[in-house]
């Protein structure tokens, strides 16, 4: 059945799904039971579930995570909500040190098959801390899948996804799309479209765009403005952050020739700096300029009323666009 | 030739009347202390089950100077001693339940030990031949945390777990009295307390985090520092293993019984260095070693058993040849331990495929594969 949702709405139909699956699924978090999260993500779940599985935590980001660790090793399957981007930092130890290591340091005996969800990116006005993008630290490490969905449909499908897998999944959910909405198909198998891969969006012929998360929506703006301008835009959503579906990018780049990258986290390490390696080295002689990339500058996150210059919008990727096409 | 686990029933749970001094059961000097509640838990605990507990002590002892030999050999790339622990450690795992799960920090050998984990898997860690050992699930132990504090969430979010599941048993965690200064141990008092969760955090104070002294980690005793949060500590003379024993027993007796976690302080002190890359003359002095060489753990139960008819030369020489003979095997097995292979770096990063990875494993053995063709 196709039903029309908000991604944050999509999210919440996703996380019942999970719970109806498995009864291991656990949902832990600060403010997730009766008030359904800050941003109503998990609204009813408690109701419908109990608070045995929709767990109130006290207000300790490393406890949640770490807390976790222990119930997945006891075989529940626990889905941790960090409040916001900018409150994961006191859990960065748990979840580089133990949940990303877990699996290997014991050699394949012990998994946690965490999810850890995460409100992230700006444009909603927050004050400061509250529209971070700290996706590249996650990436970095290696025994962690880092994923974030940029509409409702894959909202819905990403996140059962990430519950089902057997490895930690850091989960990052585009907070400024949560109301934005699309088409949800809840029929059909989860496998269809596999969590690592990347998806093409918009078809086109000159130039790529690849961007993710809450940047797809504004990549798609700045196609549909460049078509008028007669220049023919393919949106590459990735999806995946890690690891990264080259592949896909590499047939849209060999097809156009050029990419644009296209990220809020600053550009200075960020997800694109890797892409633009990868698929310079890749794509060398099928490329008519150099790789760009655009996002937030080497400055922390801004006040809110300044947040418009660090963002990225249409008129910034389009510029990157302009300097692909005439290098 | 081991301790029996033995259920405390809920009746025989002495009530908790607030920090009061320590538990002691044998004097330093081997002799039986009176009037202390604590003995009630300890009852069952007849000749046999003491030399058990000596025999254990022991072994663990003989464990751990063997391992320092090979690292002093270049067998091992280090080695953290639990030279002076052994009746905390020991105390403590017997007192543990079958479906009983341990969170260690790095230097409970002796846990592992009677925990059933063959000592050469200890030693795959500290070799270098891997990063942990053995399979959690079997022993009922988890792999040692490195970083120290992190292992009392998992142990409160895995009794999170058996309270979900309705169990009866308990996650214990050891840490060192340096861990409880990480905000992860007060994290894991606040979830615990709040939850009401069946854990046990075991704090083995040994007066040092390598070289700084415990009154720098901590103004009150570490026994109090559970009460704001709601949480029963007990401090407990470490190198006493019945007072540890019959702690422990307590504390897994309230967890098993809903009455939640409690804090337990066994006094100990590290009579080696903190590891085998440590100096511990630079920081502490002889005297201060002397004064706790006199409460050697190990030199109380000796002198207990013996005080009381309970062990003979016969019986302290076939000890000492049965800790000899696992000394013995674990050096062979740690000097026929396979190195990993390339290969090895590769698995277990992930539960399920991952392109990177795969991609990265394909082009390393094409790489060195090129040095066999070049051969």
């Amino acid at each position: 059945m196709t039903a029309t949702l908000s991604l944050g709405h999509a999210l919440n139909s996703g996380l019942r799904r999970a719970m109806e699956h498995d009864p291991k699924v656990v949902l832990m978090g600060e403010d997730i039971g009766k008030l359904g999260g800050v941003f109503r993500v998990t609204e009813g779940l408690q109701r419908d579930f109990g608070d045995r599985r929709v767990i109130d935590t006290p207000l300790a980001e490393s406890g949640v995570i770490g807390t976790a660790v222990g119930l997945a090793l006891r075989g529940y399957r626990p889905v941790c909500e960090i409040q916001f981007d900018g409150f994961i930092y006191p859990a960065f130890d748990q979840i580089v040190s133990q949940v990303a290591k877990m699996r290997y340091r014991n050699e394949g005996r012990v998994g946690v098959p965490l999810t850890i969800r995460v409100p992230f990116g700006g444009g909603v006005g927050a004050v400061e801390h509250h529209s971070e993008s700290p996706e590249a630290y996650f990436a970095h490490t290696a025994g962690l899948r880092v994923v974030t969905p940029s509409n409702a449909a894959d909202g819905y499908r990403m996140i059962q996804q990430a519950i089902a897998s057997d490895d930690p999944v850091v989960f990052f959910e585009p907070k400024r799309r949560y109301w934005e909405k699309g088409e949800v198909d809840d029929e059909g198998a989860l496998s269809e479209v596999p969590l690592e891969r990347a998806t093409i969006l918009r078809e086109g012929s000159d130039v790529t765009i690849a961007a993710y998360g809450p940047m797809v929506a504004t990549a798609l703006h700045a196609a549909r403005i460049a078509e008028e301008e007669g220049t023919s835009i393919e949106v590459v959503d990735l999806r995946s952050l890690s690891p990264v579906d080259f592949d896909t990018i590499e047939v849209s780049v060999r097809k156009t020739g050029r990419l644009v990258v296209a990220h809020e986290a600053s550009v200075f390490c960020g997800l694109g700096a890797e892409v633009a390696a990868r698929i310079s080295e890749r794509c060398f002689f099928h490329l008519e300029a150099p790789v760009r990339r655009v996002g937030g500058f080497a400055t922390p996150y801004p006040a809110s009323r300044a947040e418009h210059h660090f963002l990225p919008d249409a008129d910034r990727i389009l510029h990157e666009v302009d300097r692909c096409l005439q290098p | 030739m081991t301790t029996a686990p033995v259920r405390v029933p809920e009746t025989r749970i002495p009530e908790w009347t607030g920090f009061d001094g320590l538990v002691q059961l044998i004097s330093v000097d081997g002799q039986r202390t009176v009037g202390c509640p604590y003995w009630e838990l300890v009852a069952d605990v007849d000749g046999d089950q003491l030399r058990d507990l000596y025999r254990d002590m022991v072994v663990v002892r003989r464990i751990d100077a063997e391992a320092m030999a090979l690292q002093r050999q270049g067998e091992l790339a280090l080695w953290a001693p639990l030279l002076g622990q052994e009746a905390a450690q020991v105390g403590s795992a017997r007192a543990l339940r079958p479906d009983d799960f341990v969170f260690p920090s790095y230097r409970e050998h002796g846990v592992a030990y009677c925990r059933g984990v063959d000592p050469v898997l200890m030693l795959r860690l500290w070799r270098g031949a891997g990063l942990s050992g053995w399979d959690p699930a079997t022993y009922g132990i988890a792999t040692p945390a490195i970083v120290v504090g992190s292992q009392a969430l998992h142990a409160t979010g895995y009794a999170l777990g058996i309270t979900l599941d309705g169990a009866t048993s308990a996650a214990l965690t050891y840490f060192g009295d340096g861990a409880t200064s990480e905000g992860d141990i007060a994290e894991a008092f606040g979830f615990a307390a709040s939850y009401m969760v069946p854990v046990v955090f075991f704090c083995q104070n040994n007066q040092w985090a390598i070289s700084e002294p415990v009154r720098l980690q901590s103004h009150a005793s570490i026994a109090q520092r559970g009460q704001g949060y709601g949480i029963p500590g007990i401090q407990v003379d470490g190198n006493d293993v019945l007072a540890v024993l019959a702690a422990t027993r307590l504390a897994l007796a309230r967890a098993s019984a809903g009455q939640g976690p409690t804090l337990i302080e066994a006094v100990t002190y590290r009579m080696g260095p903190h590891t085998t890359s440590d100096d511990p003359t630079r920081y502490r002095s002889a005297a201060d070693d002397e004064a706790w060489r006199l409460k050697d753990p190990l030199a109380r139960l000796s002198a207990l058993l013996h005080a009381e008819g309970l062990a003979d030369d016969a019986f302290v020489q076939d000890v000492d040849a049965s800790a000899d003979a696992v000394a013995a095997s674990l050096r062979q097995g740690c000097l026929t331990m396979p190195d990993p292979q390339p290969a090895d770096l590769f698995a277990h990063v992930y539960a399920e495929p991952h392109s990177l990875l795969q991609q990265e494993k394909e082009a390393y053995e094409a790489y060195l594969a090129g040095f066999d063709e070049g051969s």
